[in-house]
């Protein structure tokens, strides 16, 4: 186990009291228990106060555009697949501007472990709604309250056969950092949607909330059930299910490459034999 | 004396195999010792329609489409009439025996030649033999195309044979060998697609992602061929901006990457150009040009995107942009946009057309022993320490490390950073930051490629152009010379950034500077106002989808001229 301080303590530009400290807390603790170390992990994310996450703590970052974190992470796993790759950004990003790289990404089995905090609004852009808001979600931006069904992340998720689909709580983080710990160990894709409380613009799921409805499911729950695990998904209102929705496996995306197996791209010098036949080939 | 060169025009529905025909041809006049230039004119259909494979070919070097055909090579009745008016004065036109064709036309009974899924290479038979090609180096060519099939190949051979017998015995009127070809070493027959990929994985890329789109898919495709043998990675993404985030996020990882598409793709992948610079990430881009705005005209040509180019990517950031002219040119030119994206740590581009990048043409065989590719990675013995990827330096270039590849964490960021890469907002950084990134110009200036000029010093017409046109022009002035207008052309084949003083005292002493582009408003000659102070006021532009021509370019000067006369 690697020493959780290894993964460091920094300042924030958090909120006092956002969600976002325990899931950071969680991460680190799954990071160490997972025998981890700073080096062998890239964090990718986009933007949002989700997407900061990853500066707080030490491992390898690439935080880039908003809801373009899992192209990029994709991109890094296939250059060098001996990365842990671990996508962390928030709802607006993966759900809403990132979407068809979410489904993309699912339907490939990418090894990403993507970490979403889902705190059904925008945050740094001052509360709008976001894709998993609730119909009727009043902001400035929605007045008359959000139009839209929400999006339901963990549904798609196990309707695509992610390999490992999970729901964690800020508010439970023994539970959380046990959730992100079996996604690390679980091979191929996998999704933990994080609730969170937004201190600042979310006024109707906040933490009490979260803690009011949020249950752990137990081992009546067969993830292997797919059934059952979209049936899991669809609970919503005064139960919330947390945990491990589904699993299955499936082949891995990066193994399917001929370089798979070959170590990192960046190692790997161009073969100039191979390189002359093939130009020959051309004659 | 026979004609030193052979303009051979086929024309058909989409999936008549005209590209086969056309192809097989093309191979067999590189095989022989000839140079060829395709034009490759299709439709955004998949069946029917009517498409075109014109190839000339010549005993000396050609690099520009002609106007006049010599065989049209009807494989159905729409081209003799779509086509027939191309045909020069003594021209050939070969359609089926039952075509409803002008007299003059020959009409070939394929039907009793082969079966009717060959009558396209038949056709090329026929025409192998009215231009005087060994039916040797026809076989030989479906042979090796065909190595893994035998029965398929005996069957290309019997119709080849079929086929020049029936023109040895009924083709006679129409014979125009072409001379004797020169010795030649040896070459193969790449487009400017092909060599593009060609000339990215002798630099060292290891990785391309795209999305299809009109005309660049050529280019990962070659790569997607080949990955295996060379080790590449090539995914198809699901759309230009994961294509090109995916570039970015595998060459973070350190393996060098490229992204291909047209304009309307680039368009989408333009903020990833941007993350690009603004992480320090190399990455090449490569657009082919065709008709826009929007959709455009999607399988045509142009030169439309040098201002989108030139100023895509919000902010201020150092870039290289090239044009190769020439098919050996997308070759060495993408070889440097690796090399400098590489060395100064950010994006570079390769700016083709759908002519360029469909156009075949006999290349000699590039010298894989001494072009150098960029190096695979080692962590390296000795770096500054404490390790921060966005040092601040002399020249703008801060050590690369990888991540994953050693002790130190890399830590890159969209948002303004501070040298350890983590967000800030601090406003002395900030200024910091953007000085460091701007001093890599500095770098780039100093690895300009310079333009070529063609011509006699002090010529006093100067054709100014850049990229694919640069052929067409050169022909163009020669002619033109030769029949008494003195007539140079300047051709760039990098865009940006200029050196002005190394080209600006050809254009201060002419007479007459004239723009050659393949756009309507006359893009480069902008750029040239903006960054050498001077003014081009005569413009040869074209923008009806095809490529620029000899004729084209000759026909317009003398116009221009005529008219200052008048």
């Amino acid at each position: 186990m690697t020493d959780v301080m290894a993964f460091g303590t920094y300042e924030t530009a958090w909120c006092p009291g956002c969600g976002n400290f325990r899931i950071l807390e969680a991460v680190k603790r799954a990071l160490s228990a997972a025998d981890l170390r700073p080096r062998d992990v890239l964090f990718v994310s986009g933007i949002g106060q989700a997407a900061k996450a990853p500066h707080y703590l030490n491992a390898n970052v690439f935080n880039g555009l908003h809801g373009r974190a899992i192209p990029a992470a994709v991109g890094a796993k296939l250059a060098n697949p001996r990365l842990t790759v671990i996508v962390e950004s928030g709802d607006g990003c993966v759900y809403g501007e990132g979407g068809n790289h979410l489904l993309a990404a699912i339907r490939r089995n990418a090894d990403l472990k993507v970490l979403v905090h889902d705190n059904l609004v925008y945050g740094l852009t001052k509360g709008q709604a976001s894709p998993t808001s609730e119909e009727g979600f009043i902001t400035k931006a929605q007045p008359d309250g959000s139009y839209a069904e929400p999006f339901n992340p963990l549904a798609l998720a196990i309707a695509l056969k992610a390999p490992f689909v999970a729901r964690g709580f800020s508010g439970n983080v023994d539970q959380l950092a046990a959730l992100i710990g079996e996604a690390l160990a679980h091979p191929g894709f996998a999704l933990v949607d994080i609730f969170q409380n937004c201190i600042s613009f979310n006024k109707v799921q906040t933490f009490a909330w979260f803690k009011k409805r949020c249950y752990e499911l137990g081992a009546e729950h067969d993830p292997t059930d797919f059934n059952a695990a979209l049936a899991k998904a669809y609970e919503w209102g005064d139960r919330i299910p947390t945990g491990v929705l589904f699993k299955c496996e499936r082949p891995a995306f990066e193994s399917r490459f001929p370089t798979a197996g070959a170590g990192p791209l960046a190692t790997q010098a161009v073969d100039r034999a191979a390189l002359a036949r093939v130009i020959a080939s051309y004659a | 004396m026979p004609k030193p060169e052979v303009v051979i025009l086929v024309g058909g529905e989409a999936g008549q195999g005209l590209v086969t025909v056309g192809t097989l041809l093309s191979k067999a006049f590189v095989r022989a010792g000839y140079d060829v230039c395709v034009t490759q004119g299709y439709q955004s259909r998949i069946r029917g329609g009517h498409n075109t494979y014109e190839l000339r070919a010549a005993v000396h070097d050609i690099a520009a489409p002609a106007d006049e055909v010599d065989f049209l090579v009807a494989l159905d009745e729409t081209t003799l009439a779509a086509d027939g008016p191309a045909l020069r004065a003594g021209g050939v036109a070969i359609a089926a025996e039952d075509a409803e064709a002008p007299a003059a036309t020959l009409r070939v009974p394929y039907k009793t030649l082969c079966p009717p899924r060959y009558a396209n290479v038949a056709a090329a038979g026929v025409v192998g033999f009215l231009t005087g090609l060994p039916q040797e180096t026809l076989v030989g060519v479906v042979e090796d195309a065909f190595h893994k099939k035998p029965d398929e190949a005996a069957a290309n051979r019997d119709a080849l044979a079929a086929a020049y017998a029936w023109a040895a015995a009924n083709g006679a009127p129409f014979v125009r060998p072409l001379p004797a070809a020169t010795p030649r070493p040896p070459r193969v027959m790449l487009n400017g697609n092909v060599a593009i990929a060609l000339g990215a994985a002798s630099a060292g890329a290891k990785f391309c992602a795209f999305y299809p789109m009109t005309p660049a898919t050529g280019v990962p495709l070659t790569l997607a061929a080949h990955a295996r043998t060379l080790g590449l990675v090539v995914e198809q993404a699901e759309d230009e901006m994961a294509a090109v985030n995916m570039a970015c996020g595998a060459s973070f990882a350190g393996a060098p990457s490229l992204v291909a598409t047209a304009g309307g793709g680039f368009a989408l992948m333009v903020e990833g150009v941007s993350l690009a610079a603004m992480t320090e990430t190399p990455l090449v881009v490569v657009v082919g040009q065709r008709p826009a705005p929007a959709t455009g005209l999607p399988t045509r040509t142009e030169q439309g995107d040098l201002d989108f180019v030139l100023h895509a990517g919000h902010g201020e950031f150092p870039r290289a942009v090239f044009a190769p002219g020439t098919v050996e040119d997308c070759f060495h030119l993408t070889r440097k946009a690796f090399e400098l994206a590489a060395r100064y740590q950010g994006p570079t581009f390769v700016l083709t057309d759908q002519w360029l990048a469909d156009s075949e043409r006999a290349v000699v065989l590039f010298d894989v022993d001494n072009l150098l590719p960029l190096a695979a990675y080692l962590p390296p013995a000795s770096y500054p320490t404490p390790y921060r990827r966005y040092e601040i330096t002399a020249d703008g270039v801060s050590p690369r490390l990888l991540p994953g590849l050693g002790d130190e964490l890399v830590v890159a960021d969209s948002d303004e950073h501070t040298e350890d890469g983590h967000l800030t907002e601090d406003l002395g950084v900030r200024k910091a930051m953007v000085e460091k990134r701007l001093r890599k110009w500095e770098g780039l200036r100093a690895a300009i490629v310079p333009p070529a000029y063609y011509g006699l010093d002090g010529a006093e017409n100067v054709l100014v152009c850049w990229g694919s046109t640069g052929g067409a022009a050169r022909e163009a002035a020669a002619a033109l010379t030769a029949a008494g207008t003195a007539v140079a052309v300047l051709h760039f084949t990098q865009v940006y950034p200029l050196d002005p003083p190394a080209f600006l005292p050809r254009l201060v002493k002419a007479l007459r500077v004239i723009g050659v582009e393949g756009n309507a408003g006359g893009q480069f000659t902008g750029l040239l106002r903006r960054e050498a102070g001077f003014h081009v006021d005569k413009f040869i532009t074209r923008y009806d989808g095809l490529p620029m021509t000899p004729a084209y370019i000759r026909a317009a000067l003398e116009r221009l001229i005529a008219e200052e006369v008048s």
